[in-house]
């Protein structure tokens, strides 16, 4: 398929702009631009048969089954669209005045009310961008309490799982903590031995998600908690895999302290090839001072937005927040109300169904009944054919399914990572297992069938290690080279992941 | 539940084959202590159509765009969105895709992303860009992450007349990046090149911002220069649609352009979602934080693409990533890559030409005084409104015009300045009747 600007013909445009018959004006032409930028140059028709041939090539959740392992890939309502578009919603600008954002205001706290009652937790920051975001915030938080309290260079270290997703330890570096890593045992809960050797005076907090990346409730949860709340320290609970629990446990009543939920996760924003998402934080009372500003405040019948707070940490992201996904999330629990919790024993339900029917074909890691999600194993697959959880993957696109995560948690190997959530019918997941079945006898009978899948995409596979090497990130127009005269690289640079 | 499929019948087949016979029996890991053992205290549901009353009651108590004629900007901009962008958007598979990490099942948003790529480093005259950043603040945090990892210098400068959120930003990630933040004053709506190079020496990045937040043109090649001269890499924070117009940061010196890309596809939305833009010198592409897509081919010889350089990222790299991003603002950015085609080169061009022409026309007809007269501006000015701003704001909107932002919010000494935005969404009869309620 051509590029865009493959497509371009000088002096083509589907854009015009009313002419006001003024006189033009100057830029000093040291400020000047020199070179027009290589823009492309399309009618309207060509413009959206293009997006419209990219799109054939993308798979959605629209178009079918997307089981990405904490990713909770659930359908989008389309309800939630319509209101995002309400003019006084998508025509509002961020610094208008108080009064004229009311309905903007009420949305906030509304939804900053129900996502404390969800969390267990008194009060919430709406303002970051994402759920990496949302862990930077929530360990920003846990540097500033430590500092009011006189500790700030006492407590240096956070602990994460050594099942955790990569953005804790990222967060962690960025929020200029060291990193100690805590071992999962072999029932999938924290080792409590281990924990208990490295929490100590210097320890600030845990960054957990319960149940864990293994699709596991940590049954030990009250003692993680006393562990680290007897050394002065706090817990933060990566929201990721909240749609296990919604109305079933609370966070805060586990113990934590800091949470961040995933709005493009639990509450149905779509995941738009990559984003936006939304990640706020709830926090126990002891860290309320510290929530970035502006927070959202109800006065009476009026609301307002609270700058006056001087133990903030700051700002993280632009105005109040990434709003239109506000929109949405308000929606979608607005659908549901107290019955929130059917979606979580939904999303149970289905997955330990999936694990029922599949526990067979594929090593087990963990004799235990799953949460939302569960990991199996292609070791035996690898062992005994060759076939590892890659070819597996993608062998699953020409069944028409878009494939788990794999190589993740890290501790699995050749783990595949299944999460259905609690929009899909059994039919599906009945006919994902049904093709994993099927996949399990293809490894014995033609193992190069898999090894050479997907056979039914727009492409076969692609090679990575050449796309690392030659770093070719934009289209070089008359000097953009052709590779595909050029010979293989490889195709796996790293492990891959797809969560 | 209308957004579950399963039935009773379902239910009970799979708890049979499971092997348990309740529900309950599903979460008998989670200790009794911990379980949540009343209802959760929210609203009832709503029927989807009491849903959209809801929410057309809460859209209606807002003062937008359709109702209030504004002249608002200071960041946030009211620039037409092209139908195309929203039919686009619309379509579910660009809305409902995960990020492209199974690149057969995704080429469409993949060579989406190459595109926007493509037209980022176009604008900005980069050499890579990646494949979006949350919004406009938190790409100049991420910048100075670069920086720092860059030069192992720990002081960043910031131009005051760069967007005060931004600055804001900055100085709430700076501690936990070890990094001091210096802020060098404006002179008359300007930064004067000496100013910054007093406060270069030893510094990581100077960050400066194109037009600024008052709507002025910065003398930018002096400011990248003296920026360059001290060792500090040269950061312009710039307005994707002035860049039809005004030079491309790579061209007069800069290591790395970034910004907010709403005023280029996107609606205001109260401030988000949008997306931020980085664009870098090739020399600094293994520090770009975030996604970035790269061509290839299959084993078939076809072109293709895929995610690229992953190795920078948190999947593989963990605590010694580039960022800990994961959710950027793709879809956003797919916006804005419409938005930019339907424009087009031409097109671009004489929007900004076009917005120009406006704030000449509205500078005349308001005929207050400027806050910064000398100065050549792009799309917005300020004006000394006669009295305090949020009494001209006030009567002013009482009156259906919002006049403009009280540059008293953020700083000092401005207690009569309107910041007054002309975008080509607002006409020259438009500009006549904010003159009138500003009884100009």
């Amino acid at each position: 398929m051509k590029l865009i600007f493959e497509k371009s013909q000088a002096g083509r445009r589907a854009g015009t702009l009313p002419s006001y018959d003024l006189p033009p004006t100057d830029v000093p032409e040291e400020l000047r631009r020199g070179e027009p930028p290589r823009l492309p140059e399309l009618a309207e028709p060509e413009i959206v048969r293009h997006f419209t041939a990219l799109a054939d090539r993308t798979f959605g959740v629209d178009t079918g089954f997307y089981p990405l392992g904490s990713c909770t890939m659930k359908h989008n309502p389309r309800v939630n669209e319509r209101v995002v578009a309400l003019p006084g919603f998508r025509d509002l600008h961020p610094l208008q005045e108080e009064d004229g954002a009311q309905g903007a205001f009420e949305l906030m706290w509304r939804l900053q009310e129900i996502l404390a009652e969800v969390c267990g937790l008194h009060a919430v920051s709406l303002q970051p961008a994402a759920g990496s975001q949302g862990e930077l915030t929530g360990l920003m938080l846990m540097r500033a309490y430590f500092a009011d309290r006189g500790e700030a260079e006492q407590r240096k270290v956070v602990i994460t799982a050594d099942t955790a997703h990569g953005t804790n330890p990222a967060s962690v570096t960025m929020a200029g903590f060291e990193l100690k890593k805590v071992e999962t045992d072999a029932r999938g809960n924290l080792d409590l031995d281990d924990l208990r050797a490295k929490v100590n005076e210097e320890t600030a907090g845990l960054m957990l998600t319960n149940p864990s990346t293994l699709g596991l409730f940590d049954e030990h949860i009250e003692e993680v908690a006393e562990i680290f709340h007897g050394a002065g320290a706090l817990l933060y609970y990566d929201g990721a895999n909240l749609n296990a629990v919604c109305g079933i446990s609370r966070p805060g009543d586990m113990g934590f302290d800091i949470v961040h939920i995933n709005l493009h996760k639990t509450f149905s924003q779509p995941h738009g090839g990559g984003g936006p998402g939304g990640g706020p934080v709830a926090v126990r009372d002891i860290l309320e001072p510290f929530l970035p500003a502006p927070t959202v405040m109800r006065d009476g019948e009026d609301f307002r937005l609270d700058y006056d707070r001087p133990k903030s940490i700051g700002k993280v992201r632009g105005y109040t927040g990434p709003f239109g996904v506000f929109v949405r999330s308000y929606a979608f629990i607005r659908a549901y109300g107290p019955e929130l919790r059917r979606m979580s024993e939904v999303a149970v339900l289905n997955a330990n169904y999936m694990l029922s029917r599949l526990s067979g074909t594929y090593d087990l890691p963990f004799e235990r009944l799953c949460m939302h999600e569960f990991v199996l194993s292609a070791r035996n697959l690898k062992r005994d054919y060759g076939v590892n959880a890659l070819d597996v993957a993608k062998r699953l696109m020409d069944y028409g399914f878009h494939p788990p995560t794999i190589y993740f948690p890290l501790i699995v190997p050749e783990a595949l990572m299944i999460e259905p959530t609690e929009t899909e019918p059994k039919e599906t997941l009945d006919a994902f297992c049904n093709a994993m079945e099927k996949i399990a006898e293809e490894a014995a009978s033609d193992p190069e069938l898999l090894k050479e899948a997907p056979h039914r995409r727009p492409v076969r596979r692609l090679d990575e290690v050449k796309a690392a090497k030659r770093a070719i990130v934009k289209y070089g127009f008359d000097q953009h080279p052709d590779l595909r005269g050029e010979r293989a690289e490889g195709e796996t640079v790293e492990a891959q992941k797809g969560a | 539940m209308r957004y579950l499929s399963l039935t009773d019948s379902d239910q009970e087949a799979m708890l049979a084959a499971i092997g348990v016979s309740s529900i309950d029996e599903l979460f008998q890991d989670i200790p009794g202590e911990v379980r949540f053992d009343r209802p959760l205290d929210l609203e009832p549901a709503l029927s989807e159509q009491e849903l959209v009353a809801h929410f057309e009651d809460l859209a209606g108590r807002n003062a937008h765009t359709g109702r209030e004629l504004s002249f608002l900007g200071a960041g946030i901009y009211d620039h037409y969105v092209p139908a195309i962008v929203d039919a686009i958007l619309a379509r579910g598979e660009f809305l409902t895709a995960y990020t492209p990490y199974q690149p057969e099942m995704s080429q469409g948003v993949l060579q989406a992303i190459f595109e926007y790529q493509t037209v980022i480093c176009e604008l900005t005259g980069m050499d890579v860009s990646n494949a979006s950043g949350y919004d406009g603040t938190t790409v100049a945090a991420d910048t100075c992450y670069v920086a720092k990892h860059a030069t192992g210098r720990t002081k960043v400068v910031l131009a005051e007349a760069l967007n005060p959120q931004v600055r804001q930003v900055v100085k709430t990630y700076a501690p936990g990046f070890g990094l001091e933040v210096v802020e060098v004053p404006h002179t008359e709506g300007i930064t004067d090149p000496d100013d910054v190079r007093k406060a270069a020496e030893e510094a990581a990045c100077v960050i400066f911002q194109q037009p600024n937040f008052f709507g002025c043109l910065e003398p930018a090649p002096e400011l990248a220069a003296v920026a360059n001269d001290a060792g500090a890499l040269a950061v312009a924070h710039v307005d994707p649609v002035s860049l039809g117009v005004l030079e491309a940061p790579g061209r007069y010196g800069c290591a790395i352009a970034i910004g907010e890309g709403q005023g280029a596809g996107n609606y205001q939305s109260y401030g988000g979602p949008h997306y931020g833009f980085i664009a870098m010198r090739s020399d600094y592409i293994r520090r770009m934080p975030g996604r970035i897509v790269g061509e290839t081919t299959d084993t078939a010889g076809e072109r293709g693409y895929v995610l690229t350089l992953q190795t920078r990222e948190q999947h593989i790299r963990r605590e010694k990533a580039t960022s800990n991003i994961t959710t950027n603002q793709t879809l956003l950015a797919l916006a804005g890559l419409a938005h930019l085609s339907w424009l087009g080169p031409q097109g671009l061009r004489e929007l900004g030409e076009t917005c120009m022409s406006l704030v000449a026309y509205a500078k005349d007809r308001l005929g207050l005084p400027l806050l910064f007269p000398e100065r050549t501006t792009f799309k917005e000015f300020a004006v000394r409104a006669g009295c305090p701003a949020e009494e001209a704001i006030r009567t002013a909107r009482e009156q259906g015009v919002h006049p403009g932002y009280a540059l008293k919010r953020d700083y000092s000494g401005m207690e009569d300045a309107l910041l007054v935005c002309v975008t080509e969404k607002r006409s020259p009869a438009d500009i006549d009747r904010l003159a009138e309620v500003l009884g100009a």
